[in-house]
């Protein structure tokens, strides 16, 4: 009796879940990602510049912690900090001042360390051009369908960004090896997020579609250091990563947090400068990607607390779970990289939503001067069903 | 965090102090070597002699020999690449007991720390200067001044800052910071600038020259009180004389200051765990440097710790004063191009030539010469003759050769051809007033205050002296005005500037101490300006009196 009554309730309930279901079915291949990559990049070496290894790592942090794992993540730290013979406490890089949060931790990998993090080596990272000795762990194996999070941050100017005291790598070079990341099929979506001095010009010239970009300071404007701790002597971060920290802190793998409340961190009145993103590149609407979209590897698991009974009701749930259109049609691969058919695709008339905005509202909008930029049809999202890791 | 928060460091530091608050009789290089390597330093030791060409007051016989100890603290982390220094000088007497005591409080605190980045020597030198000099060389592996040292025995790579340390008590008032090195060399701003800070974030009261700093600069007296700081500073450039043991840091280009403690009558005392701590600070500062202080100034005039001149607005100064002797030349040599007047029983005066200019300048240089060694070479025979004291004899025979130049031009126009006529004394004047020119400028660039002091006393005679004018008077202008009176009305000055005016007797006494001071520096350290106004300056302004007197 009672596992009739049970196996009703659990009827009722999943047939009340099923409509549930179906919308977080939809949200799982709204994305139309399958993997996530991040590439976090620290530019500076010296032991004053402290800050910048400390918003990398804690940056790796939080994206570890969302469910990045280590063979997922290209990690390029200019100078070791925790090893420095200045460090009062060796082994540790702070990020909080009086110690609290120890961002080195136990299990750090640091992929590109010191003399290896030059702009060369960012650039074949980035476009796959890397020697065939290269280890896995330095190279970025992304697809078509990963998401990539960039994070770069150190000393940088109008247009540019400095690698280790010694070279630049200037807007236009960036925004190019994106296009190539772009025609070799490299990414579905990417995120840049620059900590800089002037960081809103280095995504100033991005061209290709869907790209997402988020900078600590609009272009004449310097970013701040957050806090400095007295007995280590220099400064621990630096103010917008260190927001971005604490609005990460809150972020777990289920939230439904959006990229909208990923433009509110660190508003003028916290970060003294004047945040930007930039979302015209990007083909969904920024409300619909969440954080985890580009922070952390959610895979397409829902948990759930109830029993399922593998007959009927399962296959009613995977009937839901497809999509109707694509049921009856066979399956086959889609052409590796039709270069040509991107290449020569022209705009499809649709506009692209948003434009660049500045948080903060000081009247800085910019006219969207971009008309070269490529569509993908739908067809082409949804052929491939394999989860390629 | 800091030094000696920890209440046991701070008793052991008081009672170090305490037990060095007797007279030290000599250096006790045993204990010192005891006690340092008892602190975890790598301790060595240097014994080097000296020579002194003459005794002077304080150690009245020819031979010095000392021993300078030095110890290590090697980085626990870091390759031995660069080092950083502090020092005390070790003197008999009351006049630097605290500092040794401070030092060896700091070398065991450092010890324990696990952030240095470089090597810290410790270093305690015996006979103030000269024991700095000999370290100083045995380091670099140079002799420039004749000295007897052994090599030491360990190092520890290039030094990139160094600190010296003179404590008379344990408790003091305010820290005197002296920048003045070795010929007027002076480190980079950012040092001082560095002192100041932390002297302000820790609450000691700082100064420079002695003079406190005041708020009140837009007030007469608020102006005047900074003129005399900067006139104060310029004076001790321009006696290019180091003012401190980190004076002969400079020339290795190591940047080095002097902290002075000084006890006043004053409310608030601070103790020496402050100093500690102000020390402390620095050598952090120091330490997190990743290359030599360089982004500041080097040549500065400071008219208190929070404000200075530099050199791109003394400079302007000094050039209007050069364009004068510029202007003078021009002007004479348009006189020269132009035909002589025919006299009236139409005999054309010869053209003198190069060749009657040269004597009057071989005949100068040739004192200035004499004036520059006679002194040393004859002191035994003026012991001789008269009831003086070697020191005396020295400075008394510069004196005499001095006065003696005075009576050159009766002597030598007898040897000069071309005499008599106006173009003579114009190609000598014009000689002279470009060498002066040359001469001055030079020595700006080197020694901006000496160049400028010698520059406002000879300019001006050097402009206006013609054998036309009256005697009697510019005789007078001309010795007031030269090099030596100079000398003699700073000593007064500076005296004055000091707050501690000298009576007219005390003052001559103090003149003597200061040329033989001069000659002595330029002999044990390489200063030049016992040198430079001997060979140069003096017979430079000797050609104007030669000229004064042209017949």
């Amino acid at each position: 009796m009672k596992i009739l009554g049970l196996l009703s309730l659990l009827a009722t309930h999943l047939s009340a879940n099923s409509v549930n279901i179906e919308e977080n079915a939809g949200q799982f291949f709204s994305s139309g990602h399958t993997n996530n990559w991040a590439v976090l990049v620290c530019t500076s070496r010296f032991w004053f510049n402290y800050r910048h290894v400390a918003n990398t790592l804690s940056v790796y942090r939080s994206v570890k912690r969302l469910g990045i794992p280590d063979s997922h993540i290209v990690l390029m730290l200019a100078d070791d900090m925790a090893c420095n013979h200045r460090n009062p406490k060796p082994a540790t890089v702070f990020s909080h001042k009086n110690m609290e949060l120890n961002v080195y931790g136990d299990d750090v990998e640091v992929d590109y360390r010191g003399y290896e993090v030059t702009v060369e080596n960012f650039l074949r990272v980035l476009t796959g051009r890397l020697p065939p000795s290269t280890p896995r762990s330095k190279r970025l194996l992304s697809d078509d369908r990963s998401n990539i999070l960039i994070y770069l941050t150190g000393h940088g100017g109008n247009g540019f960004l400095k690698f280790q005291d010694s070279e630049e790598i200037s807007n236009v070079e960036l925004a190019d090896a994106f296009q190539q990341m772009w025609q070799k099929r490299r990414y579905n979506e990417l995120l840049f997020i620059i900590d800089t001095c002037q960081g809103a010009s280095m995504y100033e010239r991005f061209y290709s579609p869907n790209l997402m970009a988020l900078a600590s300071s609009q272009v004449g404007e310097d970013s701040l250091s957050h806090q400095p701790d007295l007995a280590i002597g220099v400064h621990l971060m630096d103010r917008y990563t260190f927001y971005l920290l604490e609005f990460l802190e809150d972020i777990h793998p289920a939230s439904k947090s959006n990229m909208n409340d990923l433009f509110k961190v660190c508003p003028k009145s916290q970060c003294v400068s004047t945040p930007g993103h930039r979302t015209d590149l990007f083909l969904r609407d920024p409300g619909s990607a969440l954080i985890t979209d580009f922070f952390g590897s959610v895979r397409k698991v829902e948990i759930t607390m109830e029993t399922v009974n593998l007959t009927d009701p399962i296959e009613q749930v995977e009937q839901n779970f497809v999509n109707e259109d694509l049921q009856k049609e066979s399956y086959s691969y889609v052409d590796q990289l039709p270069v040509s058919e991107i290449i020569h695709q022209t705009l499809a008339g649709e506009d692209a939503p948003g434009s660049i905005v500045a948080v903060g509202g000081n009247g800085l909008v910019m006219p969207p001067v971009f008309h070269f930029y490529f569509t993908v049809t739908r067809h082409d999202v949804a052929t491939r069903q394999e989860e390629p890791d | 965090m800091g030094l000696l928060s920890d209440p046991n460091r701070r008793r052991a530091l008081i009672g170090l102090l305490t037990r060095l608050n007797a007279p030290i009789w000599g250096m006790p290089v045993d204990w010192l070597v005891k006690t340092m390597q008892s602190r975890g330093l790598e301790v060595f030791t240097q014994r080097f002699s000296r020579r002194l060409p003459f005794p002077d007051e304080d150690k009245e016989r020819y031979m010095v020999k000392g021993t300078n100890v030095y110890g290590i603290l090697r980085a626990p982390r870091a390759p031995r690449t660069e080092a950083l220094v502090l020092s005390a000088p070790c003197t008999a007497g009351d006049h630097n007991n605290q500092a040794v005591g401070l030092l060896l409080g700091l070398a065991q605190y450092f010890r324990n720390q696990v952030y240095w980045a470089k090597d810290i020597i410790f270093l305690v030198n015996e006979h103030d200067l000269i024991g700095m000099q000999a370290w100083l060389e045995g380091y670099h592996h140079t002799n420039t001044t004749g000295m007897d040292w052994s090599p030491l025995q360990g190092r520890g790579g290039s030094i990139q800052a160094a600190l010296s340390l003179e404590l008379s008590s344990d408790v003091v008032t305010s820290l005197d910071l002296v920048l003045e090195g070795l010929n007027g060399q002076l480190p980079n701003l950012d040092l001082a600038n560095l002192f100041y800070a932390f002297c302000q974030k820790i609450g000691v009261l700082c100064t420079t020259q002695g003079k406190l700093q005041r708020n009140d600069w837009d007030s007469v007296s608020g102006y005047s009180h900074a003129v005399q700081t900067m006139m104060l500073m310029a004076m001790k450039q321009a006696s290019g004389r180091p003012w401190g043991d980190h004076g002969l840091f400079l020339r290795y280009h190591i940047e080095a200051a002097t902290i002075k403690g000084i006890n006043s009558f004053r409310q608030y005392k601070t103790d020496a765990t402050t100093v500690g701590r102000l020390l402390e600070g620095m050598y952090r500062k120091l330490n997190n440097l990743l290359e030599r202080l360089h982004q500041s100034y080097f040549f500065y005039l400071m008219s208190s710790l929070s404000h200075f001149v530099s050199i791109g607005y003394y400079m302007p100064a000094f050039g209007l004063l050069g364009v004068i002797l510029l202007l003078r030349a021009l002007d004479l040599w348009v006189q020269l191009a132009s035909p002589p007047p025919r006299t009236e029983d139409g005999v054309v005066d010869a053209d003198p030539g190069v060749l009657s200019v040269l004597t009057p300048l071989v005949i100068s240089h040739l004192t200035g010469a004499a004036l520059y060694t006679l002194p040393i070479h004859f002191q035994e025979m003026a012991v001789e003759h008269f009831p003086v004291s070697e020191t005396e004899a020295v400075v008394l025979t510069a004196i005499a050769v001095y006065t003696a130049g005075l009576a050159l031009p009766h002597n030598t126009n007898r040897l000069l051809t071309g005499q008599g006529t106006e173009q003579g004394w114009k190609v000598l004047k014009l000689v002279a007033v470009l060498y002066l020119a040359v001469l001055l400028g030079c020595t700006a660039l080197i020694n901006f205050s000496l160049g400028f002091i010698l520059a406002l006393t000879l300019v001006p005679v050097a402009a206006f002296v013609t054998p036309n004018v009256p005697k009697v008077l510019s005789a007078f202008v001309l010795v007031v005005l030269s090099p030596a009176c100079t000398l003699l009305f700073s000593v007064f000055f500076f005296q004055e500037l000091q707050e501690m005016p000298v009576s007219f007797l005390d003052g001559w006494m103090l003149y003597l101490s200061v040329i033989s001071q001069g000659i002595l520096d330029h002999a044990l350290y390489g200063s030049l300006v016992y040198p430079l106004v001997a060979l140069l300056v003096y017979p430079c302004w000797l050609l104007f009196w030669n000229i004064l007197f042209w017949k």
